[in-house]
C-alpha cells in the first residue's frame, strides 16, 4: 500500500478535504470522502459515463481520474445542479417531464453531461442532441425520453419555456 | 371491490414519478451507498480457464497482507450452506453442484474460486494478486451443440452435459404433414447476449451476533427471494434476515435470483461477525453474472396451397451454460408452447432440449422465452418468401381474429376473448404506411439502395399466476395524519411502481398519488418481486384490493361523523364530502385521527384504525400482445444497418400510467435492436470470453436507435384493473422484427440470414456468399 496523501478541492461549492493513496480515484473520493454518492460507477473503464461531474467546467468521467489529478480543482456534481432543495435544474426538470430516467443509475452521469452539452451547444438539432449524448449509457429507457428532455432542457435555458 | 369506488382521476394518466426528484438530483440510495461501520470489501478471484483442475492453492501471501481479514477457498465456505435452490427451482430437481466457490476444479472463466474480505475494495484486490494458483487444463465444452455428445463433463457429478430433454410429440401434427403443398424448414439461432444492468449486482451484510439476525441490503428484484434463498443458505428462520430494499439499477430479470458470490457475501459476513460489502464490477458482471439467448430452435412448418397455417414441428436446444442462475430452468418447453402464438397454427409437436457447458450460467433476461416469437416470425417471414405471399398479407390470413376468441392453442395454451392481436397488426401496419413504404422500397432498389421491412407479432403470456409467483399482498394503513403506506413484496427497479401503484391507490381510497407511500422489502408480506411481467397485473390488484377494504371503512366512519349516509358521499384527494354538498366534508386525517386516537367517537362495532391487508391471486396467465414493423436501410458497402422508423402497436389492456407504459416498451425494443444488430458475448473455441468491457460488448448508444412510435389498441382484461403485463414485451418483439427488416433489406442478392447477430461482419459475409454462389 503507498502511502496516503492530503487531498484538497472544491465540491459543489464546498472546501473537501481528506486523505487518499496516489491510486485513488476521483469517484472513489467523491462517493466516499465527499459523500457524493450521486457519481455512480457503472463500468470503472470510462465508456458508461455514470460518473460524469464536471472539472472546472469540462465534463470529466471521474473513474478514469485519480483523485490528486483533481487538486484544487472545482468539482460540481449531480447533487451541485439545482440551486436549492425545493427546485430541480431544468435539465433535472426536463428527465423528469420526459420520462428521461427509469431505474435512474445511469441518470446522474447523463444529467451532468447534458448540462455540459447544451452550454456548449445550446440550440442542436436532433442529430447533435443523439451524438452528443452518445458518449453515456442507458440500459432502461431505450433513450427516447433522455433525447426529448434533452429537447426540453435546450428549450427551456435559452428561455422559450417549455 | 367497493360499488362506491372512485372514478378514476388518475389511472390513465401520464402522472410524473414520485420516485425521480430524488433520482434526478443524485439522492437515489442504491446498495453501493449503503456505508457501516466497520464494513469491509470483498472482492472474488475467477478463473482464467474455461475447465481446469485447481492443483494448488495457497492464500498465505494474501492472508499475510495488512488490512486483509479473512481469504476463502470453497473449502472453507460451502460447508456452511444448507442449500442454495432458487425458490422456483423444485428441491427433487437436478442441478449443478451447491458451491459458492469452486473447490478442486472450476468450470467456466469467471468461476470464482477464492474471496477476500478486507478493509477496502482496494486492498481486497491486492491480495487477490498474492493468491497462489496452479491449474491443470482440461479440454472445455464450449460448443452446445455437440455439447450432449461430448464425453468431457462440464458437471461430472450429473453424469451426462443434457440437463433437460423434454420430447412432446404429437401424431396429429405427423398427419397434417403427410399431405401439406408446403413443408419448409429453418433453423434459427439466437446468439449469447446479457442483461446488462447499468448498476451490477451488490450487496451488504451485516450479522448481528446473539440475535441471531442477518441485515440485507442488496441490488435485488425480489427482497422475499433475497429472504428465502438467505434463510436456507444460512440455516436460520426466515425471520431472521431483514431486506432493506432501496434503489436498484436495473435487472432485466438478472437480479430475480441469488448469485453464488451474493450467498458467499451471506455467509462471510456471518463468519466474521462484521459488515461485508460487494459490488461487483463490470468485467465481473459480462463475465460471470448471467448470460442468456444462447439457442437455437429448428423449425419445420406444414402450409397448404393457399397459405393456411397446418402444423409445426419444433426442436429447440440451448445452452444453460455451467451455473445458470437461478438454477437449470427449462425456457425452451416454454418457447416451443409458445411457438403457436397469435395464429392459428395447427397441431404442434415440440423437443426441447438444454446442455451444460463451460461458460457462464444462462440467466432470465427479459422475455426469457422469447426464442418463440423470434422462430415463429422470422420462420412466416420465409415461409412468405418461399410460398411467394406478402408477409403482412400471409399474418392477416392465418392471425387469430376476435370470432376465433377464446382459443385452445394445440399446445396447452389458452386464450381469452381479451387479446387483440388482428388489432395490434392493423394498427401497426397503418402506422407504419405499409402500403406506401414497398412503393417507396421498390424505387430505392431501382437505385441501388437497400430497404428493408420487418414486422413482428407476438402474445406474452404475463403475471403468471402459478407456484411461488402466484400471489402478491399489500398492507396499506392510513396513518394519523391521513398519509397512506403500502408494504409490499414487489422490487421496482425501473418500473415506476412507487408512481403506480400510488395511482392505482389513490383511485381507489380517494387520495392524491403523493399521498401514497411504497414501502419495498422488509415489513412486507411475500411475493416473487417485480420480473416476469407480473407487477401491474398481480401487485397492483393486490394494492387496488387493499386500498378498497380501507375504503369501505373511511366511509362508515365519516358517515357516521357526518351524520349523513354512506350512499351519500364521495372521496376524492383525501377529502370525504356529501355528494352535491361540498361544504359538507372531512379530510382523511379527520378520519384517520378519529380512528385511531378516538375511537370511542367511532361507529358502533367499528374497529379501532384504519388499516388493510389484502392478497391476490392471479389467474394462470393474463395475455397481452403487439405488433412491432420497423424499417432500416443497408450499406452493401459497409454492411451497416441503419434503422429508419420503428412502430409499436401493443395492447396491455388499461393503461396505469401511458408514459410508463411507452418507457417499458422503448427500453425493451432497444434492448432488442442491440441484440440483433450489436450485443455479442463471443467466446472463442477455448472457451475464453472476448467481450469484458463495454468496448467489446456493444450496448446501443443515442446515436443507434431512431424515434419510437408507439400505438395503444385498448381491450381491458378480465383482472380486477384490466391491466396486463407489458415490461418485457419491447424485447420480445424486437429482435424478429429488426431480424426480418434486414433479412428483407438482403433480399435482392437472393441471401437469407438464419442467425444473429447481424453485425457489419455478418452482412457483408451474407453479401459475399452471394456472388460466389
Amino acid at each position: 500500500m503507498a502511502d496516503q496523501v492530503p487531498l484538497s478541492m472544491t465540491v459543489n461549492g464546498r472546501t473537501r478535504r481528506g486523505m487518499g493513496e496516489p491510486r485513488l480515484t476521483l469517484a472513489d473520493f467523491l462517493r466516499e470522502q465527499a459523500l457524493c454518492t450521486g457519481v455512480h460507477l457503472g463500468c470503472e473503464h470510462g465508456v458508461c459515463g455514470s460518473c460524469t461531474v464536471l472539472m472546472d467546467g469540462e465534463a470529466v468521467r471521474s473513474c478514469l481520474l485519480f483523485a490528486v489529478q483533481a487538486e484544487g480543482a472545482d468539482i460540481t456534481t449531480v447533487e451541485g445542479l439545482a440551486p436549492d432543495d425545493e427546485t430541480l435544474h431544468p435539465v433535472q426538470e426536463a428527465f423528469r417531464d420526459c420520462h428521461g430516467l427509469q431505474c435512474g443509475f445511469c441518470t446522474p452521469g447523463f444529467v451532468v453531461s447534458v448540462a455540459a452539452f447544451l452550454e456548449a451547444n445550446p440550440d442542436p438539432s436532433d442529430d447533435e442532441i443523439r451524438h452528443g449524448i452518445a458518449g453515456n449509457l442507458c440500459r432502461c429507457t431505450g433513450y427516447q425520453g433522455i433525447v426529448a428532455a434533452t429537447r426540453q432542457a435546450a428549450a427551456v435555458l435559452k428561455g422559450e419555456g417549455q | 371491490m367497493s360499488n362506491t369506488a372512485a372514478a378514476a382521476r388518475y389511472v390513465g394518466q401520464s402522472v410524473k414519478r414520485l420516485e425521480d426528484p430524488r433520482l434526478v438530483t443524485g439522492h437515489g440510495r442504491y446498495v453501493d451507498d449503503i456505508v457501516l461501520p466497520g464494513m469491509l470489501h470483498a472482492a472474488f478471484g475467477r478463473s482464467d480457464l474455461a475447465r481446469a483442475t485447481i492443483t494448488r492453492l495457497d492464500t498465505s501471501a494474501a492472508e499475510a497482507l495488512e488490512g486483509v481479514h479473512a481469504v476463502y477457498t470453497g473449502a472453507d465456505l460451502n460447508s456452511h450452506n444448507d442449500s442454495l435452490r432458487a425458490s422456483l427451482h423444485p428441491p427433487e430437481s437436478p442441478a449443478p453442484p451447491a458451491n459458492m466457490l469452486a473447490d478442486g476444479d472450476v468450470r467456466f472463466v469467471g468461476d470464482p474460486y477464492v474471496m477476500v474480505v478486507a478493509d477496502s475494495r482496494y486492498i481486497a484486490e491486492d491480495a487477490l494478486d498474492l493468491v497462489e494458483v496452479e491449474f491443470e487444463p482440461l479440454d472445455p465444452v464450449v460448443d452446445y451443440e455437440t455439447a450432449a455428445e461430448s464425453d468431457d463433463l462440464v458437471h461430472p457429478e450429473l453424469g451426462s452435459n443434457l440437463a433437460h430433454d423434454l420430447p412432446v410429440p404429437n401424431p396429429a401434427q405427423e398427419e397434417a404433414f403427410a399431405d401439406a403443398a408446403h413443408i419448409i424448414t429453418e433453423t434459427w439461432h439466437q446468439h449469447r447476449q446479457t442483461n446488462v444492468p447499468m448498476e451490477t449486482r451488490g450487496i451488504v451484510a451485516s450479522w448481528q451476533p446473539h440475535a441471531g439476525v442477518m441485515e440485507v441490503w442488496a441490488s435485488t428484484q425480489s427482497p422475499h427471494e433475497m429472504q428465502l434463498v438467505g434463510a436456507r443458505v444460512l440455516g436460520i428462520g426466515e425471520h431472521k434476515i431483514v431486506v432493506h430494499f432501496g434503489d436498484v439499477g436495473g435487472g432485466f430479470g438478472q437480479k430475480m435470483f441469488l448469485g453464488r458470490e451474493d450467498m458467499a457475501v451471506l455467509v462471510a459476513a456471518k463468519l466474521l461477525a462484521s459488515p461485508v460489502k460487494w459490488i461487483e464490477d463490470r468485467r465481473e458482471n459480462l463475465l460471470a453474472s448471467n448470460h442468456a439467448r444462447i439457442e437455437q430452435m429448428t423449425v419445420t412448418m406444414a402450409v397448404d396451397e393457399d397459405g393456411n397455417f397446418l402444423a409445426a414441428d419444433l426442436d429447440q436446444l440451448e445452452d444453460d451454460g455451467a451455473y445458470p442462475l437461478g438454477g437449470p430452468a427449462t425456457p425452451g418447453a416454454m418457447a416451443t408452447m409458445l411457438y403457436p402464438g397469435p395464429y392459428r397454427m395447427g397441431p404442434v409437436s415440440w423437443r426441447a432440449r438444454t446442455v451444460y457447458t463451460n461458460t457462464c450460467g444462462r440467466g432470465a433476461y427479459r422475455g426469457p422465452w422469447q426464442m418463440e416469437s423470434v422462430a415463429r416470425e422470422q420462420m412466416i417471414d420465409r415461409v412468405a418468401r418461399e410460398i411467394g405471399m406478402d408477409p403482412l398479407e400471409l399474418r392477416r390470413q392465418n392471425v387469430l381474429k376476435p370470432d376465433d376468441l377464446p382459443y385452445q392453442v394445440s399446445t396447452g395454451l389458452f386464450f381469452e376473448t381479451t387479446i387483440s392481436p388482428e388489432q395490434t397488426l392493423e394498427q401497426a401496419a397503418e402506422m407504419i404506411g405499409y402500403d406506401d413504404f414497398r412503393a417507396e422500397q421498390a424505387k430505392a432498389r431501382e437505385e441501388g439502395r437497400y430497404l428493408g421491412l420487418g414486422m413482428a407479432l407476438y402474445i406474452e403470456p404475463t403475471s403468471m399466476g402459478m407456484g411461488p409467483l402466484g400471489t402478491e399482498s399489500a398492507m396499506l394503513r392510513v396513518e394519523v395524519d391521513g398519509h397512506v403506506n403500502v408494504f409490499m413484496g414487489t422490487g421496482s427497479h425501473g418500473q415506476s411502481l412507487e408512481t403506480t401503484i400510488a395511482q392505482l391507490v389513490a383511485d381507489e381510497l380517494g387520495v392524491r398519488p403523493e399521498d401514497v407511500t411504497l414501502h419495498q422489502g422488509h415489513g412486507s408480506g411475500y411475493g416473487f418481486g417485480t420480473g416476469g411481467s407480473r407487477s401491474a397485473v398481480i401487485a397492483g390488484s393486490a394494492a387496488r384490493a387493499a386500498a378498497s377494504g380501507v375504503r369501505d371503512k373511511v366511509v362508515a366512519i365519516a358517515a357516521h361523523l357526518m351524520e349523513a349516509s354512506a350512499d351519500d358521499l364521495e372521496v376524492a384527494d383525501g377529502v370525504i364530502s356529501v355528494k352535491g354538498t361540498p361544504a359538507a366534508s372531512m379530510t382523511m386525517a379527520q378520519v384517520a385521527a378519529t380512528a385511531y386516537q378516538n375511537s370511542d367517537a367511532l361507529p358502533p362495532d367499528t374497529e379501532a384504525g384504519l388499516e388493510h391487508t389484502a392478497r391476490y391471486k392471479a389467474p394462470p396467465s393474463t395475455h397481452s400482445n403487439a405488433c412491432h414493423i420497423c424499417t432500416c436501410e443497408l450499406d452493401p458497402g459497409t454492411g451497416k444497418v441503419t434503422l429508419l422508423r420503428y412502430v409499436v402497436s401493443e395492447d396491455c389492456g388499461v393503461l396505469i400510467n401511458p408514459m410508463v407504459v411507452d418507457g417499458q416498451i422503448a427500453g425493451g425494443v432497444v434492448q432488442g435492436i442491440g441484440g440483433v444488430l450489436y450485443e455479442h458475448c463471443v467466446y472463442d473455441e477455448s472457451g475464453n470470453p472476448l467481450a469484458s468491457t463495454f468496448l467489446d460488448y456493444l450496448v446501443p448508444t443515442a446515436a443507434e436507435v431512431p424515434d419510437l412510435e408507439c400505438g395503444h389498441v385498448v381491450v381491458p382484461s378480465d383482472t380486477p384493473g384490466g391491466h396486463k403485463g407489458t415490461g418485457e414485451g419491447g424485447a420480445i418483439g424486437a429482435p424478429p422484427a429488426v431480424f426480418n427488416a434486414v433479412a428483407d433489406a438482403l433480399a435482392p442478392f437472393g441471401v437469407y440470414p438464419n442467425r444473429q447477430p447481424l453485425d457489419p461482419n455478418a452482412v457483408l459475409s451474407l453479401i459475399a456468399s452471394a456472388s460466389d454462389s
